[in-house]
């Protein structure tokens, strides 16, 4: 009994401590949480900005591909409203054309700053990762005024801002400065001395603004990217593989600079293949960013595959025969889908398209991207003239894709066969059907 | 190598490579010459057809891909003297100049119909997208589809029919 109540009060004791210490810590958390509003500022009218200034931020907000997030399908430009699928539910971006009530009118140049750098919206609430400040961060002050000049020129429109749908807890904002705590640790952009003035320019481009990592870097399970040797070492965007572009990129011919400038400008390279899902409308915004700044990019993405062992194979590889005996039902398929684009002679291999032993999509470890193409086809994403495959949905089966899927990879690919085809294809098919 | 295919709820089975696409087994095999072949690359839309209520480009569809699968042509929507709905829709709006592309239109369009009897304008565009007309009746083949459904609601006036 004496025992009991003697440990009843040693518990008692400890539970009092115990919620002192969570009382503290939770205030010392909302106190490193807790970020002031600033003040709403008249909207700025847009002949304050020098033209000049507007059109850089023009270039700049192109390589940034702003446009992307926060414009909704066919809606108006920077009104926000698209929604973002998250392994953490789904976010939608914010308005960010100059209305004052929705947008961001009353936002001054130090609200913008703020919430590009530290992810913190004007009234002090923490803004979601989705918005890669991890990378704005690192811009210059002056091309963030650039772009501010740019947003704050734009029509603007009333388009109040959507819940988002997250998991519990993650509701809660302040819990974001947790996150930052340990995530959020990039500084402006040095350029290195060892690297000339184009590798920096496209080194700043692609770490701050462009946020290629983004998706080309894995993520940890908090949703940071890994950084460090696992930056480039391939991520995921939309359910396609977004491939590595470091030393592991599984590309069949190795990318150089002039490749990757002619994919990143016009969707296509002779020996890659086509930008799809995602990337296409990455290059949308970059086919219209200046020429310079696009080859500075591709200098750089370029030089970080640079150490990748050269091919072991002189040219890739094409084995109709081999693979028409080990699937035929995929080699008749191919026969009557895809042969007349894709076997030699075909019209569109009189075009510099790429062959399909140099596609990157039949390189991957996963067989996703190659049956999302399959599957939606490819849509030329910088207007009607560019590379374009049809749709497969409705004509071939989930057997027939996998069928199709193992010949591919075994005519044009040296690497292991894919396996549970079957079950990739309807698993693709239902969520590219998820409205 | 033999193939059975249903058209318009017929069984049909032929000796046949299965890799020969579907639209020539429709035109060359079964005389169903509503289809047409445009650029044989999925490109134009002209050689649309139904898969199992989809629309699909019959010119990259191999016939071993199709067996036991539903296939629906234009033939399958009416006839000259029995046109179905959306075909009279595009009678009434002279949605034709050449005609060459308009069976795979129709089809397209049925799609969309069958799927949806009410689109919106925006819909309607979205849908029709990869189907193409090289004499420039687009507008008309838009009005046509709209026709069509204000015919199914009972709605005759063309007033109906603008976007």
């Amino acid at each position: 009994m004496k025992r009991n109540r003697w440990g009843g009060w040693a518990a008692g004791r400890w539970a009092a401590g115990g919620a002192l210490a969570c009382l503290a810590g939770v205030g010392a958390f909302l106190g490193i949480a807790y970020r002031s509003g600033l003040p709403t500022v008249p909207t700025p009218k847009a002949t304050e900005f020098p033209t000049e200034l507007v059109s850089r931020g023009a270039a700049l907000a192109a390589v940034g591909d702003c446009i992307v997030c926060h414009t909704v399908d066919k809606g108006v430009a920077y009104a926000g409203g698209r929604a973002l699928a998250t392994p953490f539910g789904t976010l939608y971006s914010t308005n960010i054309t100059p209305d004052p009530e929705t947008g961001i009118g009353g936002w001054s140049k130090e609200a913008f700053k703020r919430a590009m750098r530290d992810g913190v919206s004007r009234d002090g609430r923490h803004l979601y990762p989705a918005l890669p400040y991890d990378h704005y961060r690192q811009v210059h002050d002056g091309d963030l005024d650039a772009i501010y000049a740019f947003l704050m020129t734009r029509p603007a429109a009333s388009a109040p801002a959507k819940a988002n749908d997250l998991i519990f807890p993650l509701g809660f904002r302040p819990l974001l400065a947790g996150w930052k705590l340990l995530f959020l640790h990039q500084e402006e952009f040095t350029p290195r001395p060892d690297r000339d003035a184009e590798w920096n320019r496209g080194a700043y481009l692609a770490e701050g603004l462009g946020h290629c990592s983004g998706c080309h870097s894995p993520r940890n399970l908090a949703g940071a990217e890994e950084t460090g040797g696992g930056a480039y070492s391939g991520g995921v965007a939309e359910g396609w593989v977004a491939p590595a572009l470091n030393g592991a990129s599984p590309a069949a011919v190795p990318w150089t600079a002039d490749s990757l400038y002619a994919y990143l400008r016009t969707g296509v390279d002779g020996r890659h293949g086509a930008a799809a899902g995602p990337m296409g409308p990455v290059v949308h915004g970059l086919s219209r960013a200046p020429e310079a700044d696009v080859r500075a990019i591709a200098t750089y993405i370029a030089s970080l595959s640079a150490d990748r062992a050269a091919p072991k194979a002189p040219s890739p590889p094409d084995r109709a025969a081999e693979a028409a005996k080990a699937n035929p039902a995929g080699a008749t398929l191919f026969a009557g889908a895809c042969a007349g684009c894709h076997e030699g002679g075909a019209p569109m291999m009189t075009q510099g398209r790429p062959g399909l032993s140099t596609v990157t999509a039949l390189q991957l470890d996963s067989p996703d991207n190659a049956i999302r193409a399959i599957l939606q086809g490819i849509h030329p994403p910088t207007g009607p003239a560019g590379p374009t495959m049809p749709a497969f949905a409705a004509s071939l089966t989930d057997a027939q894709i996998a069928d199709l899927a193992a010949y591919l990879r075994s005519r044009f690919s040296d690497r292991p066969a894919w396996t549970s085809l079957a079950t990739a294809a309807a698993t693709v098919r239902k969520e590219d059907t998820q409205p | 190598m033999t193939v059975t295919i249903t058209v318009n709820g017929a069984d049909h089975s032929l000796d046949i490579d299965p890799a020969t696409p579907l639209l020539y087994v429709l035109r060359d095999d079964l005389e169903l010459n509503g289809a047409k072949y445009g650029c044989g690359l999925g490109q134009c839309g002209a050689c649309t057809v139904h898969i199992d209520g989809k629309p699909a480009f019959s010119c990259l569809t191999p016939i071993g891909a199709v067996a036991g699968r539903r296939i629906r042509t234009v033939e399958g929507l009416g006839s000259a003297e029995a046109p179905g709905l959306l075909q009279q829709a595009f009678e009434k709006e002279q949605a034709a100049q050449c005609g060459y592309c308009i069976a795979g239109m129709l089809m397209r369009a049925q799609a969309l119909l069958d799927r949806n009897p009410d689109p919106d304008e925006v819909q309607i565009r979205a849908h029709m997208q990869t189907n193409l007309c090289r004499c420039g009746t687009h507008m008309r083949i838009l009005r046509a589809i709209r026709r069509a459904v204000a015919m199914r609601k009972g709605v005759h006036s063309a007033q109906e029919v603008r976007p």
